[in-house]
């Protein structure tokens, strides 16, 4: 065997290696989704969205939690885009070289690693407690969003390193102050990336359960919440407490749930995917 | 340019956050239009053992005066009386009496309560249909099997009784979170929360379920409910509680035979709640239809006589305030 037929062949079985390795999660991942399909499909219907909680399977239905999850997706997100990204800009922009930044900078990394039920606690203690917010859907957001700004910063971060120090060269070169370079070039130019980070990072938050049930979200509200100050329950909870019962009936509507948390999921990665590609083709340098 | 999509973005979320908000008015809006009587907000928190038990009541109540929002959550025993004493909710969930310490915290701060006995709940001891040779088990053999000091060395079948098979043991039980892992090794080992720690614990019920339904030298302990919804996944071992072997039935768990492995559930209502109409309306309908409802998910309903004590001693309660 020659050495070019050599490499060829340990190039192929790299790369077989890589095709393994991406399919050994998609693999798992269809076959659970083919499980929660074939369980839960046939139970997805208009009433079941629109039902309150119940004690009977059949009667029971998402409403009050898919309300209580798009309460804390939105309020989670206004919450944490702005301090995620105004600290992200920060650390990228303004700190870069400090031992201050440098400090702050491993204590997020840190931050990300945090078991999400520590936040719950975090959140009890503050938000219910001190802040007097109750087991709220404020409080909880504002704990999602403890629990999501190192992801969103981080990402900012990256999206920010990936714009050419030559634009922002050429920028301050024409006299725009450091503000004006970052608000008129670095961030539309990084947009795409933050919106993406973000969008996941929320992603992530819709499917906690353990901070929520800490900070006190409940399992049984049989009305949609009105205002941020409301009581609330989130799909995941619901999700858990179906499976957690002993009729099979329950079951097949937790896996009824699942499919529509998965399609929420699925929607916001997928506008996530949708904002990245339309920012990348829209910049030429 | 670019901020302007950003600045619509923005703007995008804030009017579909305040669509939904204006959702949730008119939803709220509608049922107070309905005939109600009663108005207000009743919050419930304990126990998850109890909590099917008071959503059904929730549920059906909801019919009955649409106008008051009853919410429940499903924060463990311990954690509904911790809620409970510093006053934030009116009705808690227990699957154990109140301990002393949490006694204490409702006293500092001023809360009295009424304990009402709501259903009974029976523990089952399971092992598999494959399993031939357990005929029944006596407190003592399950205290050997579940003692603390039981760790690492009762691990085959026939170290509790010498003719079963010299196999291994496989233990399933309730994560040391759950109200049920307490009763169980109060009653069982004598003291609350000691047991080995060499099981498969589970929270979730139907984990044990699987876990003792595939596994031919499994031993599990749980709900009696989750014994009923899989009958022909499990094998009910009768305990003898120093009376004979009996098998946990409805009627052997409500007469108060089959013990130590049954036990009481709760309700708590404070004295502040009890000031309120809508609670006092709200905890007579629990007493009322709670025996049906009990039975529908799954649990032992109270016979007549206690009910009525219960009924009795709510209404002493509130009359007194």
């Amino acid at each position: 065997m020659t050495n070019s037929q050599k490499n060829k062949l340990i190039d192929n079985a790299f790369k077989i290696f890589g095709v393994a390795c991406t399919l050994f999660g998609l693999i798992i991942l269809a076959i659970l989704i083919y499980d929660i399909l074939k369980t839960g499909l046939t139970r997805i219907d208009w009433d079941f969205i629109t039902n309150l909680p119940s004690r009977r399977a059949q009667k029971a239905g998402i409403y009050t939690a898919l309300m209580g999850t798009v309460w804390i997706l939105f309020l989670t997100a206004i919450i944490a885009f702005p301090i995620g990204v105004g600290a992200g800009i920060y650390l990228e922009e303004y700190g870069k070289k400090s031992k201050w930044a440098n400090f702050l900078e491993i204590n997020i990394a840190n931050l990300a690693g945090v078991p999400s039920i520590i936040y719950g606690l975090l959140g009890l203690e503050i938000f219910v407690r001190a802040f007097n917010l109750g087991g709220s859907l404020l409080a909880g957001s504002l704990t999602l969003s403890l629990l999501i700004l190192p992801i969103v910063i981080v990402s900012t971060r990256e999206a920010l390193k990936a714009v050419p120090s030559s634009i922002k060269d050429a920028s301050v070169a024409l006299g725009a102050s450091k503000w004006q370079t970052i608000w008129n070039q670095t961030l539309p130019a990084s947009v795409g990336g933050v919106l993406t980070g973000v969008i996941l990072a929320i992603s992530r938050a819709i499917g906690e359960t353990a901070p929520l049930i800490v900070v006190g979200a409940l399992a049984y509200v049989p009305f949609a919440p009105s205002s941020p100050m409301d009581e609330f329950t989130v799909m995941p909870i619901q999700i858990f407490n179906w499976v957690s019962r002993p009729q099979h009936e329950f079951a097949v509507n937790s896996a009824a749930a699942i499919i529509i948390l998965l399609l929420i999921t699925f929607m916001m990665n997928g506008v996530a995917v949708y904002y990245r590609n339309k920012w990348q083709k829209k910049i030429k340098w | 340019m670019k901020t302007k999509q950003i600045t619509k973005i923005i703007l995008g979320a804030v009017v579909v956050l305040t669509l939904v908000s204006c959702g949730g008015n008119t939803d709220k809006n509608e049922t107070k239009t309905d005939q109600a009587a009663l108005t207000g907000d009743i919050k419930i928190d304990g126990s998850s053992t109890v909590y099917p038990i008071t959503e059904a009541v929730a549920e059906e109540f909801r019919a009955e005066q649409p106008g008051v929002n009853v919410t429940v959550g499903v924060s463990g025993t311990g954690g509904g009386f911790k809620k409970f004493s510093r006053g934030e909710t009116e009705i808690s969930d227990a699957s154990r009496p109140i301990k002393d310490k949490e006694k204490a915290a409702c006293e500092e701060n001023g809360i009295s309560y009424v304990e009402l006995e709501v259903a009974y709940d029976g523990l089952a001891v399971l092992v598999n249909p494959a399993n031939t040779w357990v005929d029944y088990l006596t407190v003592e053999e399950l205290k050997k099997i579940w003692e603390p000091a039981a760790q690492g060395v009762v691990m085959k079948w026939n170290q509790i009784r010498k003719e079963w098979p010299n196999e291994e043991i496989h233990l399933f039980g309730p994560g040391v979170a759950s109200g049920t892992y307490d009763y169980f090794t109060d009653v069982i080992n004598g003291e609350e929360g000691a047991s080995r720690g060499d099981y498969t614990a589970s929270e979730d019920d139907n984990v044990l379920v699987q876990g003792v339904s595939t596994d031919k030298l499994g031993l599990a302990f749980f709900g009696l409910a989750y014994y009923e919804e899989n009958k022909d996944k499990l094998k009910l071992v009768p305990v003898n509680g120093g009376n004979g072997a009996v098998l946990p039935t409805q009627e052997t768990v409500a007469n108060g035979t089959y013990t130590p492995l049954s036990r009481p559930i709760f309700i708590y209502v404070s004295n502040k709640a009890a000031q309120k109409e809508e609670v006092v309306s709200f905890v007579n309908f629990y007493l009322e239809i709670v025996p049906s409802i009990s039975k529908e998910v799954g649990y032992v309903p109270i016979p007549n006589d206690i009910l009525a004590k219960q009924v009795e001693k709510f209404n002493t309660f509130v009359a007194q305030k």
